[in-house]
């Protein structure tokens, strides 16, 4: 006879993966979810196959100024157009689609990790931890957003990496209140009680406990400041303090094309509306899932 | 009450010297740094000595920050290095251009998103509501500079109905607003008339409501005496903090419109490292955030009367 609290197989949790099918066929339910899942799931599409979409190379210099639908004298085909130094867009926004999508997720989720540990601290200690953190965070959380992403990034230069910090610095505190806020009601449950009962770690308790019930409205938030996030990384490089040239970026294209947009405007519409159509995709997600959350 | 008022305002200064101790560590407390600001980056390193030692930079950094915080509470930010005059000279007319810009983008953006907010809310999953709540979400999707961009396309040179710049070097030219407002606007209203739309449907929800309606009292009567003032209240914070992502959106429109307002010269100052006016804007603009933030704390307070003064 085998004791039955071993040999049955009832996982306490199910695996990540099946919560993310059951999560796609809820959304399914909601339409403004779905068109934003299939615009992200496109730019993904073309962000990962980059290289076998792209016509041309991004970097290349070939005829300047040639309109969409062109063909120049050696017979190269432009479906949106070249810009100032011959460069074709269409292969320069499917490389930035790469880029945007490495560097937003990466600041975004930069920016949870560190939000994520400062709100566990602040709702879960409570105490001078909590004072200190939450007053940290209301004074960096008083600045203009985008003040303090210009100050940052001249005073430390434009990088990717710095960029990243800023994004960190600068939303991590955001990201700490909503946590704090989750932590603080799910403290006092019974499974809370019972895990500091049987003696576990304080670290365990929070990320083993209580993260993984907080994550639905985290999920949702992630999803808008991903949103953000891609804003910022665009505003960045239209106002020239982005990620450095001469690999393409959706901000940098327009910035360094809008003052020709007189007579060649296709050079800077066409980035505009990559990056806002990329954004709703994420906004529209994001209301999708909140949606279907509020629904059940 | 009194009482209120003096935690809010104590808590504001309070927030204020943090911030300022923060813009002093980024921006003043290399002295070495400043020094190649001011002088220029090929300066002897003798010069730099005599420059810092002129202007006391070799006093602790403790000592340095508030001499530094006393002459920027007396409104004196020093010199800017590339206009050649004192800051303040060159930040109030700036400060007053955006005021007016932001005070257009405010009489037309409130009134709009709450008219729509209320409309979506009224009767939620309506139609309408869901025409407002998906419009809302699209035009908060675009960006700032791309919507310059598009709009600029649409009404600069395609239907050459507007100037593309907004410069004023010939007066106040209202045609010249135009685009700017708009673009602050599109981006703007979403998030307010989300907000109202929220505030409605939970408030058209509440048992007064329906009390009303059972009585037979016609629906718009309803809406206007009864729910509107309360569905007002959760928004009232909320418009009065956009005052702050004004901020941030003014920078993107005066740059590309080349508009002469406050957050053009936060970024000009700050592209070329004019040291003293970037340390005037960023606390002009943390000012202006935690006042308004500390505006709305005091208004709700006062609107909601479930809430008492502590």
């Amino acid at each position: 006879m085998t004791d039955r609290t071993v040999d049955a197989p009832a996982p306490r949790r199910q695996s990540p993966l099946i919560g993310a099918l059951k999560a796609a066929l809820l959304l399914r339910e909601s339409i403004v979810g779905t068109v934003g899942a299939l615009i992200i799931l496109f730019w993904v599409f073309v962000a990962l196959f980059a290289g076998l979409l792209a016509p041309y190379d991004p970097i290349a210099q070939m005829t300047p100024f040639q309109a969409p639908f062109a063909t120049d004298a050696d017979g190269n085909f432009f479906l949106l157009g070249t810009d100032h130094l011959g460069r074709d867009v269409l292969s320069r926004i499917i490389f930035g689609a790469q880029r945007v999508l490495i560097y937003a997720p990466l600041a975004t989720f930069s920016a949870y990790a560190v939000g994520i540990v400062m709100g566990l601290l602040a709702g879960y200690k409570r105490g001078w931890v909590d004072d200190v953190l939450s007053r940290v965070s209301d004074i960096i959380l008083s600045f203009p957003i985008l003040v303090l992403y210009v100050v940052i990034i001249t005073t430390f230069g434009a990088s990717a990496i710095n960029i990243v910090l800023a994004v960190t610095f600068a939303s991590g505190p955001g990201i700490m209140r909503i946590v704090r806020g989750l932590v603080l009601d799910l403290r006092n449950r019974d499974y809370v009680a019972a895990a500091q009962t049987r003696g576990e770690s304080m670290w365990y308790i929070m990320f083993v406990e209580i993260l993984p019930n907080a994550r639905g409205p985290l999920i949702v938030d992630a999803c808008l400041r991903l949103g953000y996030t891609t804003i910022t990384i665009g505003v960045l490089g239209f106002l020239g303090l982005g990620l450095p040239p001469p690999q393409p970026d959706w901000g940098g294209m327009i910035n360094e094309t809008r003052a020709m947009a007189t007579f060649a405007p296709h050079m800077t519409v066409f980035p505009c509306i990559a990056i806002s159509s990329l954004v709703l995709g994420l906004n529209l997600l994001a209301d999708g899932m909140r949606e279907v959350s509020l629904r059940d | 009450m009194v009482i209120f008022l003096a935690k809010r305002a104590a808590f504001m200064l309070l927030t204020m010297l943090a911030v300022s101790i923060l813009v002093f560590l980024l921006l003043e407390v290399n002295g070495e740094s400043v020094a190649v600001k001011v002088l220029g980056p090929y300066t002897s390193e003798e010069q730099r000595r005599l420059w810092l030692e002129a202007n006391g930079y070799f006093e602790p950094w403790y000592v340095r920050y508030f001499g530094w915080l006393a002459n920027m509470a007396s409104g004196d930010f020093g010199e800017s290095l590339r206009f050649k005059v004192p800051v303040g000279d060159v930040l109030w007319p700036r400060l007053l251009n955006t005021a007016i810009l932001g005070g257009m983008v405010f009489a037309i953006m409130v009134p709009l998103a709450l008219v729509l907010g209320v409309l979506a809310g009224m009767r939620e999953g309506s139609a309408l509501d869901r025409t407002i709540t998906v419009g809302a979400v699209v035009t908060t999707s675009i960006p700032e500079f791309a919507s310059s961009v598009l709009l600029a396309f649409i009404f600069v040179f395609y239907l050459a109905w507007l100037p593309g710049t907004s410069t004023m070097s010939e007066g106040f030219d209202l045609s010249q607003m135009v685009l700017p407002v708009m673009v602050l606007v599109l981006y703007g209203f979403g998030y307010i008339a989300r907000m109202m739309r929220a505030s409605m449907a939970e408030v058209m929800q509440s048992a007064y409501i329906k009390t009303a309606r059972l009585k037979g009292l016609p629906v718009q009567r309803v809406i206007l005496r009864h729910a509107l003032r309360n569905a007002l209240i959760a928004p009232f914070t909320v418009i009065i903090l956009q005052i702050n992502w004004l901020l941030s959106g003014v920078i993107v429109v005066e740059f590309y419109f080349a508009y002469n307002g406050f957050g053009r010269l936060l970024l000009e100052a700050s592209l070329n490292q004019d040291i003293y006016l970037i340390q005037a804007c960023a606390m002009v603009a943390v000012f202006v955030a935690v006042g308004t933030q500390t505006l709305a704390d005091i208004g709700y307070t006062y609107l909601n009367p479930r809430i008492r003064f502590t």
